[in-house]
């Protein structure tokens, strides 16, 4: 029982990087019909801006808010740049993009930080294991700024104008202009925030599986199941979905297949939410009049 | 005076496909002009041409300004507020929602808490339904919505695409008895289209008449609603 309490906590804490993750997607997907394969890349390589700036002396905090900063602004170009000239266009050619771009950051990281693998430093501190040696330090600390940012993520688009203009423009563009809203900034806002949300759960999960190029590949896939389980275009079923993969994922590969197949317990998530209830459990299913 | 919104020449059309063919049309300060044609006559088009929706060639002008080929945003935000064919409801937020963002560029705050009370004396209902999510509004609700949301703007000018669409006849009749209030209370300029021309030449003083995308007939709504043989040829009522 001790254990199964233990695969649970501790799934709860990896679910809240898959729920940031899943998050991140919903929302370039919600804006834009697109999952952006390369948000997991791109977290990675904000991880790697983190850690040069710590690595140049600044303080974990102030290296963790820039971080944040510049990941929006990339978020913000590579929509300005790269994704504005394909809004028309076909799906598959945005898909080759997202995969282009995907493979882009994930070589040029590999080119600019190399493909040794590295620890990154945890702000919380390690010492003995909280609640009876169930959650380290570290994980109960990313627990809570997980739960920080998602909140603070909630109360922007409930509560401010902001927030209600980038939902606004993600549901009906055409409306939204006509009362004035820069749509197209908007999209790109949206791309600058998922990049920011990706580089906190690249920040929090860096040193509990170490920093590689390929570090989130795998988290991206869990983020992708946990995002369709509670539906694509639901921001709070995506996140309760990552958490909910966060612990299915440890007690299936603690009592089911053991760790080496757990990946493949995400895959079977993934095919089953499509066959068995494609819109995920909080999603809208879209009824049409023909 | 000089008009509000003056169109010259102007061609329209999506794609290849060219829907107006070069018209000239006048909006005056206060009251309302009607624009008036069947199905496909282009009255949509204009709307969107004004609004910048649509590729456009020809001159528009609001007051002073030249508007033609600027961006929708940058229209709205000199004031023009365009109710669209279709109501442009946004289903998925809730109706209070809906009329924050009708008064998304303004800034001052009073002056929107003020208009707001101004539009619930319009539309009482729109009160009771505040909370409520804005799809499962009924079509007459969601008309109102749509007028609701542009008032806010606080309009120099004020585009209605076919209030009457869809809409049941007592339904019609509300949504028009307000029209006429709005018309006699506020200062602004309306736009209407519609395919009712009753209902239109009633409330305007002006009136365009539209036949695939050109204006055939024009001038004052008073003398287009007497003209036996306007009314029989285009008008079928």
């Amino acid at each position: 029982m001790e254990g199964v309490l233990h695969q649970v906590l501790s799934g709860i804490a990896s679910g809240g990087i898959y729920a940031s993750v899943a998050l991140a997607l919903v929302m370039i997907y919600q804006a834009t019909h697109h999952v952006n394969f390369a948000q997991g890349e791109m977290a990675t390589l904000s991880t790697y801006i983190a850690l040069t700036l710590i690595n140049l002396g600044l303080p974990y905090w102030i290296a963790f808010v820039i971080t944040i900063v510049v990941s929006f602004v990339l978020g913000l170009l590579i929509e300005r740049i790269l994704m504005r000239p394909m809004m028309d266009a076909p799906v598959l050619a945005s898909v080759g993009v997202f995969i282009g771009l995907l493979l882009i950051i994930n070589s040029s990281t590999g080119w600019m930080f190399d493909y040794m693998i590295k620890t990154f430093p945890t702000p919380f501190p390690g010492g003995p294991l909280l609640f009876s040696g169930y959650v380290s330090g570290h994980e109960l600390g990313a627990f809570f700024i997980t739960l920080v940012v998602l909140i603070a993520v909630y109360l922007f688009f409930r509560h401010t104008k902001l927030g209600l203009a980038m939902r606004a423009a993600a549901f009906n563009p055409v409306s939204s202009r006509l009362v004035g809203i820069r749509v197209g900034w908007m999209l790109a806002l949206g791309w600058g925030l998922a990049a920011s949300i990706g580089a906190v759960a690249g920040m929090m999960v860096a040193p509990i599986v170490y920093l590689d190029p390929n570090m989130m590949a795998g988290i991206l896939l869990y983020a992708f199941a946990g995002a369709l389980l509670g539906g694509i275009d639901n921001p709070l079923g995506a996140v309760l979905g990552g958490f909910a993969v966060g612990i299915i994922e440890n007690l299936a590969g603690a009592y089911l297949v053991g760790t080496e197949l757990k990946l493949t317990v995400a895959l079977i998530i993934i095919v089953s939410v499509l066959v068995v209830k494609p819109s995920g459990l909080l999603g809208r299913t879209v009824l049409s009049r023909v | 005076m000089p008009a509000l919104l003056e169109a010259r020449s102007l061609h329209a059309g999506y794609g290849e496909t060219r829907v107006l063919h070069g018209i000239d049309f006048a909006v005056e300060q206060g009251g309302v002009t009607a624009l008036l044609g069947a199905n496909g006559a282009g009255k949509t088009t204009t709307l969107r041409a004004i609004c910048g929706m649509v590729r456009t060639s020809g001159e528009i002008r609001l007051g002073e300004e030249r508007i033609d080929g600027r961006p929708t945003e940058d229209i709205v935000q000199r004031g023009v507020a365009h109710v669209p064919d279709g109501r442009g409801t946004f289903f998925e937020l809730t109706v209070e929602e809906n009329l924050r963002l009708g008064s998304y560029i303004r800034r001052d705050r009073h002056g929107i808490a003020q208009d707001l009370e101004r539009v619930f004396g319009y539309f009482p209902r729109l009160r009771e339904r505040f909370r409520q999510q804005a799809g499962t509004l009924s079509g007459g609700e969601q008309q109102m919505l749509a007028i609701a949301r542009a008032l806010l703007l606080g309009p120099r000018l004020l585009l209605l695409d076919e209030p009457s669409f869809g809409l049941a006849p007592l339904i019609v009749q509300d949504i028009f008895a307000i029209l006429h209030r709005i018309r006699a209370d506020e200062g602004v300029s309306i736009l209407l289209v519609e395919q009712n021309a009753s209902l239109a030449l009633d409330i305007a003083e002006q009136a365009y008449l539209l036949e695939t995308g050109r204006i055939v007939i024009s001038g004052p709504a008073a003398e287009i609603r007497r003209d036996e043989s306007i009314r029989r040829s285009y008008l079928g009522y």
